[in-house]
């Protein structure tokens, strides 16, 4: 931790809060809200946190039936949506040609017509990101030229995050040094199933360090972890030591994503802000594949967390198939009549 | 606004409700409806207008129901009740189950014209108010199929006329019929004037599912309306759901006629939150509390009561929250809140907020805006709101809640009893210990642990003090729908006149030491504070003793005797239990003097006496026994977790005796409400107040704590009287003449007391029935406790 400086550092939105900050050159490459910061390991905080199970349900449970967006308001949503996938492939039989032709589909995610229909062309849009391993990352950067897309590596012996602690470090070094803009990287489950608070803020500063300007999504493998407790702790615990992101999953876990996983961490994110005043994204993963799921985390954003946290720098999520339900749901609202998948280019 | 302005912006957009069919339904009846009686639609009279509040605009004209339609339906429903009683439970059954099948399948339709006509959002119509209704037919359907075995000692009480609020129309119909009809019931309701489209609506659904004519019978109108049904000579059982106010008025004007009553009222409801909460889910908890139905539930968590140290953190979490709600049209299915009933509510709300501002507290209102017209009010809080602030006591019946803040779970607890009210509390703690704790020490008839706002058939719900009596769902609601078959040939008690003491000169013997019992206060023999004594005498004449004539004053200490003995309510039931036992063993050694003094007041043989003081010990043995085994039940309402049914002491509990069985009558009556942990104050058969005088010193002597029974002799009328009155009684058990019972119960309207009486009727205290279950469900009350678990 040669690099850092450490200072007390008042931050201006709140009072009594001890932050580490980085020097200075290795300040953020985000132009729209200051890139979070490492703060000193706080245990009582942690060991405060408080999560209602029954009472977290019966939140999201009632969402969908406060929150709806119909019409043009939902085809909007849906396009915003688009923005903030983080179009995925993770498989052992992933190839180059395989991933260029998802960055492909990332730099195009729609039809120009359908886009020319909602009066939407001239926007530009694309996925919030192309997410691969390590192996790809030089290609999806290189077929990327030119859109301004980042690719996102997963990292640290994903999924399950066991490999040598300092190959997984090395790993991420070598795939920054590949262009990665963006490293979801795996905590170690057994910090957080053992309550060692103090090895999950050490190893997390460790891998905010090794990212150096590439942002960092901390994978709390809620799945693993199980308790809405835990997950609470663990978000906390990434957050203070820097991550730009919290992240449900990895796909891999037998629970992914859930509303009742992801009003935890929004809430956490919410409380991180309220004591340090820096923005910290979420990015669910897996199993979110329809346009009606994505509408319910994108309102659970917009309800918890607030407007700004339903752009891609704050949101992101992890999918590989909801764009093209997306895509269906789309064009249904242009013609009226349902879609197919074969009406949409394959991503 | 375009896709690419929604782009930018990411507003919801608006996102209505087709109404299509339900304006196709009010239309077919040409926005014009009857009265539903005897199984068939009948125009009334005269009608009113019925209107939308989130428009104002008209929706339909219903008929204002006169005496003669309250008449025609009650005639009509008691016409049915014998032939709807008689059918087989199973087939009753059938009938209930067709009922929530029919609400299921016109769900929608039934969601959207609640909606259009109540205010309430659709969401909360089609999500929660309809499949509640629904559930609740099906559970009651049960009910009926099980009638014979569950309740063999039990008969239907006949014609029940039930008047339900517009807060919740469609589903305080469900609450009020199902329990009703499902144990052989016949019905007259009547719906709000507000809202009665909907109950008009489940009458056609119940004629087209075959339900025979007469049993339900529906008749709208407005307060005279109701007034008919409750006053109507042949109506069993007045149930109903509404003010306090009004409740007063109708236990008024039903007292000593016999009728059943259950009266489920205001609520000022506590909604406790430690500091040790998931402070974010008891925001959200908040908002269910009380900005569901615009505030307008009466069990809405509406007095915030909150741990000092996090008190500020938590306003400001409640304050953000309260920035992402929106207001809106009820039939657009994105919002959080809809329309306030009508104007005359809405003039309400206004005036009580205005005036907790001018009382000091603070206003917190979010800055989004509210429909510019129709009959809307923000979500509000008040905080810093003083205990002695009018809208710290006074029920708003809106989307208000008011703040204040507590140091420790005893003074959370105080301030959460604090209330003429005691409908519902709501508890956020993750310390399962403290969160506990203070649920068993709240006085309310439903408790929340990190929840709130949970409704469901199976579970009873019902309020103590000024929030009414009696329990609505699960087997304790069955009961209110149901009389004791014991009481059916209750004869009418024969009047007495007291025997006049013919003074006769002694002789030279040895007098007997003069023995004038004085009054049993405080665990404390103390003499009447107007020191006035009557001499009590055989049928001859013989004097045999004298005894204090209490007055009010008396009444009083023995009332604050009653409630300082907190400790009694508090013991454990095998402490209880030990101590009845006691009393009778202790009774049992003085057994023959109590039959020799019962038999010369009584005039008759010791033997005879002798069998009432056996039957007296008999019956201290069995509620000893009752004491530790009157336990309560899980109810297993559709969540992970459970609902406790505890049965809990009603409190400080007035005793008059009758005449008869002066011995057996007042262990009969005191044993099952101290074996379930009330304190008594008692007054004694007036013929024979000796056998309670003579139990001084068995009390004593049995370790019977002080303040648990006291006794003041005197006139039972009077005391009766006072009893009923005093707003530090609980309940009163009175036993004697009609005129005895009519006073009690209209007197009882003043803190809304539960009462029990024999309108004049004189019971067989030897008998079986004379004791067991349905005593000690009189002596209980029912508080539920729904505790969701999970990690």
């Amino acid at each position: 931790m040669a690099w850092f400086t450490t200072r007390k550092r008042v931050n201006p939105m709140t009072s009594n809060v001890t932050l580490i900050t980085q020097d200075a050159h290795l300040g953020h490459n985000n132009p729209l809200h200051p890139r979070n910061e490492v703060m000193e390991f706080d245990v009582g905080w942690v060991r405060d946190v408080r999560v209602n199970l029954s009472a977290t349900e019966r939140r999201v449970a009632t969402l969908p039936g406060r929150r709806t967006v119909k019409k043009d308001a939902q085809a909007a949503w849906l396009l915003k949506a688009l923005t903030c996938i983080d179009l995925t492939t993770l498989n052992g039989d992933d190839t180059e040609g395989r991933v260029r032709r998802l960055c492909a589909k990332a730099a195009r995610p729609v039809r120009p017509d359908l886009l020319e229909a909602l009066g939407m062309a001239e926007r530009n849009l694309t996925t919030g990101a192309v997410c691969v391993y390590h192996r790809f990352v030089a290609t999806a950067v290189d077929a990327l030229q030119g859109t301004g897309i980042p690719v996102a590596a997963v990292s640290t012996g994903f999924p399950a995050g066991l490999s040598p602690h300092h190959l997984k470090v090395q790993e991420i070094k070598e795939s920054v040094a590949d262009g990665a803009q963006e490293i979801d990287i795996v905590i170690t489950r057994e910090h957080v199933l053992t309550g060692n608070w103090q090895a999950l803020y050490d190893e997390m500063l460790e891998y905010r360090e090794a990212c150096g300007d590439a942002h960092v999504k901390a994978i709390l493998a809620t799945g693993d972890i199980k308790t809405l407790r835990n997950v609470a702790r663990a978000s906390l615990v990434c957050m203070m030591a820097g991550a730009d992101f919290i992240k449900t999953s990895t796909g891999k876990e037998g629970v992914n994503a859930t509303l009742a996983v992801s009003l935890t961490m929004l809430r956490c994110i919410r409380a991180y802000e309220e004591r340090t005043g820096f923005k910290v994204g979420y990015k669910p993963a897996g199993g979110i594949s329809t346009a009606k799921d994505v509408l319910n985390y994108q309102f659970l954003m917009k309800e918890e967390l607030g407007r700004e946290w339903l752009e891609p720098d704050l949101f992101r999520v992890g999918a590989s198939s909801l764009l093209a339900d997306i895509e269906r749901q789309l064009e249904h609202h242009i013609t009226g009549a349902y879609s197919a998948f074969l009406r949409h280019p394959i991503g | 606004m375009s896709v690419a302005d929604y782009f930018d912006t990411m507003d919801y957009g608006p996102a209505p409700e087709a109404d299509g069919d339900a304006r196709a339904w009010i239309a077919k009846h040409d926005a014009n409806f009857g009265h539903f009686i005897d199984g068939m639609f009948v125009k009334g009279s005269t009608t009113f207008d019925s209107n939308a509040p989130a428009s104002g605009e008209h929706l339909a004209k219903l008929a204002q129901g006169s005496t003669d339609d309250v008449d025609a339906a009650v005639k009509a429903a008691r016409k049915a009740q014998k032939k709807w009683a008689a059918l087989p439970g199973h087939a009753r059954a059938r009938h209930l189950y067709a009922l929530a099948r029919s609400i299921q399948r016109n769900a929608r339709l039934i969601a959207v014209i609640e909606a259009l006509d109540n205010g309430k959002p659709i969401r909360e119509t089609r999500d929660i108010d309809v499949p509640l209704a629904a559930r609740h037919f099906y559970h009651h359907a049960g009910w009926a199929q099980l009638q014979n075995k569950e309740f063999p000692d039990y008969d239907p009480v006949g014609v029940v006329g039930q008047i339900i609020p517009w807060n919740f129309p469609v589903l305080m119909l469900a609450w009020k019929i199902a329990p009703a009809l499902a144990l052989g019931n016949t019905v007259v309701l009547k719906p709000a004037e507000f809202t009665s489209l909907t109950a008009l609506l489940i009458a056609e659904l119940a004629q087209a599912a075959g339900l025979p004519a007469g049993v339900l019978n529906i008749v709208t109108g407005e307060g005279d309306t109701g007034a008919a049904l409750v006053g109507h000579p042949d109506v069993d059982k007045v149930a109903f759901t509404g003010s306090t106010e009004v409740g007063r008025i109708i236990r008024k004007q039903t007292a000593g006629s016999g009728k059943s009553l259950t009266l489920e009222l205001g609520g000022k409801s506590p909604f406790i939150v430690f500091d040790d909460a998931d402070l974010d889910g008891a925001v959200e908890g908040v908002v269910d509390a009380i900005w569901f139905n615009q505030g307008q539930v009466c069990c809405a968590g509406s007095r915030l009561l909150l741990h000092e140290g996090i008190a500020d953190a938590f306003i400001a979490k409640l304050t953000r929250r309260m920035e992402t709600l929106r207001v809106g049209a009820p039939l657009d299915k994105a919002i959080d809140m809809g329309a306030i009933v009508a104007p005359v509510q809405l003039e309400r709300i206004k005036a009580l907020v205005d005036q907790g501002v001018k009382e000091g507290a603070t206003l917190h209102q979010p800055s989004g805006a509210i429909p510019a017209t129709g009959s809307y009010f923000p979500p509000t809080l008040l905080s810093n709101v003083g205990t002695s602030s009018t809208v710290a006591t006074e029920e708003i019946f809106g989307p208000v809640a008011v703040s204040m803040t507590f140091r420790t779970p005893d003074e959370a607890v105080q301030l959460a009893n604090h209330s003429r009210y005691g409908l519902a509390a709501s508890i956020w703690s993750e310390t399962i210990g403290l969160a506990l704790n203070v649920a068993s020490k709240l006085d309310s008839g439903v408790v929340w642990v990190n929840a709130t706002n949970m409704f469901d058939a199976s579970v009873g719900f019902g309020g103590k003090k000024e929030s009414g009596f009696g329990r609505e769902g699960g087997r304790e609601g069955a009961f209110e729908y149901l009389k004791p078959k014991f009481w059916k040939g209750a004869k009418r008690r024969p009047s007495t006149s007291l025997p006049e003491p013919k003074p006769q000169a002694g002789g030279f013997d040895l007098p007997t030491i003069d023995r004038t019992a004085k009054l049993y206060i405080g665990g404390k023999q103390a003499r009447p504070d107007g020191n006035y004594s009557r001499t009590v005498a055989s049928p001859k004449g013989n004097i045999i003793g004298d005894v204090g004539v209490g007055n009010r004053k008396d009444v009083r200490n023995a009332v604050a005797a009653a409630r300082k003995a907190t400790g009694w309510s508090a013991a454990t039931e095998h402490n209880r239990a030990q101590i009845i036992y006691y009393l009778a063993e202790n009774l049992s050694v003085r057994a023959d003097e109590f039959a020799a003094r019962m038999a010369s007041v009584a005039g008759t043989t010791p033997a005879k006496a002798a069998k009432e003081v056996d039957a007296a010990i008999n019956r201290l043995f069995s509620y000893a026994a009752y004491a530790d085994k009157n336990d309560g039940r899980v109810h297993v309402p559709p969540l992970r977790g459970v609902a406790l049914a505890m049965n809990e002491p009603i409190g400080v509990v007035g005793i008059v005796c009758p005449n008869e069985a002066p011995l057996l009558g007042a262990i009969s009556l005191v044993a099952p409400l101290i074996a379930m942990g009330n304190r008594v104050v008692l007054v004694p058969s007036v013929a024979n107040p000796l056998a309670a005088t003579d139990l001084y010193s068995v009390l004593e002597t049995s370790d019977v704590p002080a303040g648990v029974i006291n006794i003041v002799t005197g006139d039972s009328q009077e005391l009766g009287e006072v009893l009923a009155s005093h707003a530090d009684v609980d309940a009163v058990w009175a036993f004697g003449s009609h005129e005895l019972s009519t006073k009690v119960e209209s007197l009882s309207a003043g803190n809304l007391k539960r009462t029990f009486v024999d309108y004049g009727r004189e019971l067989d205290w030897f008998a079986p029935a004379a004791e067991g279950p349905e005593w000690l469900r009189k002596a209980c009350e029912i508080k539920n406790i729904w505790i969701p678990y999970g990690e």
